[in-house]
């Protein structure tokens, strides 16, 4: 018999099945994934293929197509041109056609950028003030005050995009990246406040009481000794700030048109010859896919923890 | 280091007060600890001298500073918290240096005053530790470290040894009174635990509801308590009280109760209230055959070097602390009788003790 296994311990059956429908529910969710990486190495004509092609030969004409503008050219005019000078060039000239200039991707992607860590860093910064406020001082109609920041999300933030557009006309903040980091800014602070106000709660006052009495002042003693304690959450609250900044659409179609546009509004609209150009649009999102991911691999551990944090104390 | 003087301190929050009207004077270089039930004032004092909380009303001074509504961080003086309150985030080192660093010292001074912090409380072998891996009283000694490298004009402790377990317990009691002796440090320490402070103090002060019932040296508090709290809350068992219902006149000497009459010590106050209370320790009863109180034997506790009876009485269970040699059965009749004359008669009114010769 199995002795050093405890009967608290779940069964090896249990341990099995549970593995499998982790398994089952990963594949499931990585299909769509995996299909929008496979588009995007697949030429145009394999993309839209009938039957959908699993098997095919990898091609990067999705990515030079998202990153270049190009224009068709008769086979005279290509004749009379000087070799192709690298090999995205060739790739297009076998397609017939030259490439007029770099595409407006590449803004619009660090504009998302600009957009989503400046929003994310905003909402977390301006939120552990107010939730350090929150938890520590006597703040007079503190519960009524909590709850009210917390009703600015008990309605999707869309439904006040006509005052939000008109007041942004009005403020000269339409299409400025000003303009969308406070957007996202308001709409994530609440969920900041809360989430960070419960971490701080679990943060022992004595620590800042003892920086304090150890010379430095409140405000020192927050950054010093509150701050890298709350760092689980942080990164969690940090990690839900930016999914949210990062993957807006209604917002971003509705207020940014040149200047200030992201990539979420970008990436649908790029056409290619006789429509969609899917290749195209599937390295887009790729593309799109990769800084949230990485940001969360790198926070994952501190994520982890934060959610269990406020549940258990050790 | 410095004299701590508060001229009367009050706290409160909302409704409540937390700490009355208090007047207090810590000599310089004394050991001085604030002992009192939770709830009694004596942390909110400690707090307010500290700079953790502004006082209601009233002065605290530091020297000759008047320092009531100074920021705790304008203050010099160092908190040893019950939880400690270590920096999780820093090792030992720098946890010990992060005082310093506020206050612009040097890079090699500040090693020089850590090393010789963590030479003084055997803590220099894990310098470079994680605040976690340490043990309670390793986590005890850091703290008193990050309180000794300033050397700052006066060391406030609250309950610093309450989380430890008993071994460890007595251990850094004796090690905080040998470090007290070494630096000499003014120092203010609040325990609800009478052991702890008899064994540590300079001198007590006995609180309670927000006041400070006596502050004296321990002998002086144990022998001759001020009031009925501070007589019961000190010693272990406390003090016994018997319910007299007749008043006292001056230069009284003899007490009838149920009939036969005790000795007490020469009264010089008059007392009318009828709620008097003669009050003795339980080392200075004995039991007897005749010539007591009588009652029956309702408990006996084995402490090893002594023995405490608990006798049921007519006035509620007495506690007597006899030797080990003495034997008794449950519900034998006894008598008990004080086998000396330090008694002490409380005012019913005032739950004051009444001077006499033996508290003069």
């Amino acid at each position: 018999m199995d002795t050093s296994r405890s009967y608290l311990e779940p069964s090896s059956f249990s341990k099995k099945l549970a593995a499998t429908i982790i398994i089952v529910y990963t594949v499931i969710t990585l299909i769509p994934i995996s299909w929008m990486v496979m588009t995007s190495f697949k030429n145009v004509n394999s993309a839209i293929s009938y039957p959908p092609e699993v098997f095919f030969e990898p091609s990067l004409e999705g990515y030079v197509n998202l990153f270049t503008n190009r224009s068709r050219q008769s086979q005279e005019y290509l004749d009379s041109l000087p070799p192709p000078e690298n090999w995205y060039e060739e790739l297009v000239r076998s397609r017939e056609m030259v490439i007029t200039g770099p595409s407006k991707f590449l803004g619009r992607y660090s504009n998302s950028m600009i957009i989503g860590f400046g929003s994310t860093f905003a909402s977390v910064f301006l939120g552990a003030l107010a939730a350090y406020a929150f938890s520590r001082f006597r703040v007079p109609l503190k519960d009524d005050l909590l709850f009210f920041i917390l009703s600015t999300r008990m309605f999707p933030p869309i439904a006040v995009a006509v005052p939000i557009f008109i007041m942004y006309r009005k403020l000269g903040l339409g299409d400025t990246h000003l303009g969308m980091i406070i957007l996202y800014t308001v709409v994530n602070l609440s969920l900041a406040v809360w989430l960070l106000k419960g971490f701080m709660d679990e943060i022992p006052k004595e620590y800042e009481e003892a920086a304090m009495i150890d010379g430095y002042s409140r405000l020192q003693a927050f950054f010093k000794v509150v701050l890298p304690q709350a760092m689980t959450g942080i990164a969690a609250t940090a990690i839900f700030c930016m999914i949210f900044s990062w993957n807006e659409y209604a917002f971003a179609v509705l207020l940014t048109q040149f200047n200030a546009q992201t990539a979420p509004p970008f990436i649908p609209t790029i056409i290619g010859e006789g429509g969609l150009d899917w290749p195209a649009i599937g390295a887009g999102t790729t593309l799109f896919l990769l800084p949230v991911m990485i940001f969360t691999i790198i926070l994952r551990k501190h994520l982890l923890r934060g959610i269990t944090f406020g549940a258990v104390r050790k | 280091m410095s004299q701590i003087k508060i001229a009367n301190l009050q706290k409160s929050f909302g409704d409540f007060t937390a700490v009355k009207n208090s007047n207090l004077t810590i000599n310089d270089k004394e050991f001085f600890v604030l002992l009192g039930p939770s709830g009694c004032g004596k942390t909110t004092t400690l707090r307010m001298i500290a700079g953790l909380e502004l006082p209601t009303s009233g002065e605290i001074y530091l020297g000759e500073e008047e320092v009531g509504m100074l920021r705790a961080s304008e203050r010099d003086i160092a908190f040893v918290f019950q939880l400690f309150a270590l920096y999780p985030h820093m090792n030992v080192k720098n946890n010990l240096s992060f005082p310093l660093k506020m206050q612009g010292y040097s890079r090699s001074e500040i090693k020089t005053r850590v090393e010789e912090a963590a030479k003084l409380l055997r803590i220099d072998h894990i310098l470079n530790s994680s605040i976690s891996s340490l043990s309670g009283g390793d986590r005890q000694r850091v703290a008193l470290g990050r309180a000794l490298v300033r050397r700052p004009k006066a060391f406030l402790m609250d309950e610093p040894l309450g989380t430890l377990d008993a071994e460890f317990r007595e251990l850094m009691c004796l090690e905080l009174k040998k470090l007290h002796i070494d630096i000499g440090a003014t120092t203010v320490y609040v325990t609800h635990d009478q052991l702890e402070a008899m064994s540590l103090a300079d001198r007590i002060a006995v609180m309670d509801g927000g006041e400070i019932l006596q502050a004296d040296e321990p002998a002086v508090i144990y022998n001759k308590p001020a009031t009925k709290f501070v007589a019961s809350f000190i010693g272990s068992p406390g003090m016994n009280f018997i319910n007299i219902d007749q008043g006292i006149s001056n230069e009284q000497s003899t007490l009838n109760i149920e009939g036969t009459d005790f000795n007490i010590p020469k009264q010089y106050e008059i007392s009318k209230s009828k709620k008097n209370s003669f009050g003795i320790r339980p080392e200075n009863l004995s039991l007897t055959n005749e010539g007591g109180l009588k009652g029956s034997v309702f408990g006996v506790e084995y402490l090893g070097s002594r023995k405490i009876v608990t006798v049921k009485t007519n006035f509620g269970e007495i506690k007597v602390k006899t030797n080990i040699s003495t034997s008794v059965k449950i519900n034998e009749n006894v008598q008990v009788k004080p086998s000396n004359n330090n008694i002490i008669i409380f005012d019913g009114e005032t739950d004051r003790s009444l001077k006499s010769e033996f508290m003069n």
